[in-house]
């Protein structure tokens, strides 16, 4: 077999392995903050804890009920993206009139809130989540385990059926003519405050999607979150939130080059993201799918 | 506001801050000045945020970044270098004046949410760094930073005199944030936060005015971390996390934004409750947040914003 750099093929592919898992994460992240951000005008920090509460979920379906692997994925999401409902209509829904840093406050004052309570019932060490799909594919140069060849199908799957849903339906098109005016498709008769609420809760449930793909992968953890967020904000200020796309691209981009850093510079491997954030920030500052304002 | 309203707030504000020291001079007597460093050191602290989101309308998310970068470096220079500890706290100054001159000129590039993710961003990325880099100890951060005497000659070892130079370094923080509020550069500040379009149409730097609130909010929050580092001791991860830099916004946003005493109030009601709560381990969290969604839905004020407000509608009835 052939060798690159002096870096072993095996140790190489796994890396890229891992660098697509970790940026289908960022990918299915960013674009719910992006879909939950381009109508509501808030980001939503919450957003973290939303899918540490899907992976959550999963464990304690499989752990207290019984409930397998492939019901979790069906039922969590729903279920989380209900509890985002709830929140819109509690909070949300009234901070919509001020400054959008008010948003983010809030979102960031209920992630503080969730992250203690499952800290506080189930401390911060982590739970294993059995792997529902054992073995795997022995190819030429690596070893593909049967999971997360399933993640990488899946969140792709994810990624394409919400952006097919955004630009090529015609409910993404009502979605995105409120985007840019609102008041207007009101007029049309469309419930748009009804949508915005429907809308964050997709948000919600995607994340909560993400989570319980991620369960089996990583141990389910009141932490996964919070660590991921700060990462996905970094994806977003880099991709810009303009396009669905861009958010898709720039996740699973972002991933593969964070996989290749753990093996030529693994130094830098946590930190590769923001400076890759800083560079794009001085060369194109609105983004590299953004558009400036 | 009339010319003659806006002076007699200026003074009635220098008043307060006279009370507030002179009560804060004899504090010691009655509280455990370890803690009433600490409310001082994270006032400093809120202080120096305030100066951003309350004057200048930027939200940073990153402050911790300045706050415990330069508390290692005060601490790494005290104990490995052996420098005496206001040269410790100008060299964490001056550092965290550094660091807010190369995350400012970044971070200005974006407005609004983006501009909060940003820093939020980088201030994980120090956080990082500080995880790895040899100096900062790692885990266990670095411990048992001496108190060496002030400019090699007073003795500072005990509490109480500490405590002196502390609310020294304190009124200091807070004349120099004090002054420049009122200064020009203070009204030009106001101007971007009001209708940024327009101050730069008027033919202001808006760019500069900004990186130069920056660097000066940076460097004050720094000055705060390296104070802090010497007042226990210790410098650790705990000050440069995202939660750190989440409760230095919390502490600004429940005694009041773009109030000039809210900060302080904040960072004393925020200490006193974790004081209080020390035992209840995870719930802090879950209170923290739950202050956070109670003061974002029902009084966005703050503490003295709210007290302002109520102040101004009693003496318009009056009139």
């Amino acid at each position: 077999m052939f060798e690159l750099l002096g870096i072993p093929p095996q140790a190489l592919f796994g890396q890229l392995l891992l660098g697509l898992i970790n940026g289908a994460f960022y990918a299915m992240l960013s674009l719910g903050l992006a879909v939950i951000f381009g109508l509501l005008n808030v980001i939503n920090f919450t957003h973290g804890a939303q899918y540490m509460m899907g992976a959550f979920a999963a464990w304690m379906l499989l752990e207290w009920a019984g409930v397998p692997y492939w019901a979790a994925l069906v039922v969590v999401p729903v279920v989380i993206g209900f509890t985002g409902i709830v929140l819109e209509k509690l909070f949300l829904k009234r901070l919509y009139h001020l400054d959008h840093l008010y948003g983010l406050l809030l979102t960031f004052g209920l992630a503080l809130m969730i992250e203690g309570f499952f800290r506080k019932q189930f401390g911060s060490s982590g739970m294993p989540y059995p792997n529902p799909l054992p073995g795997g594919t022995r190819l030429d140069f690596m070893f593909l385990p049967n999971y997360r060849a399933w993640v990488v199908v899946a969140s792709l799957v994810i990624c394409f059926g919400t952006w097919f849903l955004i630009e090529r339906t015609k409910l993404g098109s009502y979605l995105r003519a409120a985007v840019e005016r609102p008041d207007l498709v009101q007029a049309f008769g469309i419930n748009v405050p009804r949508m915005i609420t429907l809308t964050y809760g997709f948000g919600v449930g995607l994340a909560a999607l993400a989570g319980v793909l991620a369960a089996p992968i990583y141990n389910v953890n009141p932490v996964m979150g919070s660590n991921l967020i700060i990462i996905v904000f970094a994806v977003v200020v880099i991709g810009g939130m303009g396009s669905i796309l861009g958010a898709i691209i720039t996740g699973f981009g972002l991933g593969i080059i964070e996989g290749l850093t753990k093996v030529f510079y693994p130094e830098a491997s946590n930190t590769v993201i923001f400076i890759i954030m800083a560079i794009v920030l001085m060369l194109k500052p609105a983004g590299l799918f953004g558009t400036p304002k | 506001m009339s010319m003659m309203t806006a002076g007699t707030t200026k003074n009635r504000d220098l008043l307060f801050f006279a009370v507030l020291i002179a009560i804060a001079a004899v504090a010691p007597a009655a509280v455990y000045p370890v803690f009433l460093m600490k409310v001082l050191c994270f006032a400093l602290f809120a202080l120096a945020f305030n100066l951003l989101i309350g004057y200048v309308g930027l939200l940073s998310f990153g402050h911790a970044m300045f706050f415990g970068g330069a508390a290692y470096i005060s601490g790494y220079v005290v104990k490995a270098w052996g420098w005496s500890p206001e040269m410790g706290i100008l060299a964490g100054t001056a550092c965290a004046a550094l660091l807010g001159l190369v995350t400012g000129s970044l971070a200005i590039r974006r407005q609004g949410i983006y501009f909060a993710m940003v820093t939020l961003a980088l201030s994980q990325m120090v956080f990082f760094f500080c995880v790895q880099a040899p100096f900062t100890g790692g885990e266990d951060g670095i411990q048992a930073i001496p108190r060496r005497p002030l400019f090699g000659v007073f003795d500072i070892k005990d509490d109480t005199s500490f405590y002196y130079l502390v609310l020294a370094i304190f009124a200091f923080g807070f004349l120099v944030i004090w002054r420049a509020i009122h200064s020009p550069f203070g009204q030009v500040l106001k101007a971007i936060r009001e209708n940024e379009p327009r101050a730069i149409s008027l033919g202001y730097r808006v760019d500069q005015y900004k990186l130069l609130a920056f660097v000066l909010s940076a460097s004050l929050a720094g000055m705060a971390g390296a104070t802090k580092a010497l007042v226990f001791q210790l410098a650790s991860l705990t000050d440069v996390t995202w939660q750190m830099s989440g409760e230095v916004v919390l502490m600004t946003l429940v005694g009041g934004m773009g109030t000039v005493f809210g900060p302080i109030v904040g960072a004393g009601v925020i200490i006193t409750m974790q004081n209080y709560l020390a035992g209840f381990g995870e719930w802090v969290l879950v209170i923290q947040g739950a202050i956070f969604v109670v003061v974002v839905m029902a009084f966005r004020k703050g503490i003295v914003g709210e007290i302002q407000a109520w102040w101004q509608r009693r003496s318009r009835g009056q009139a």
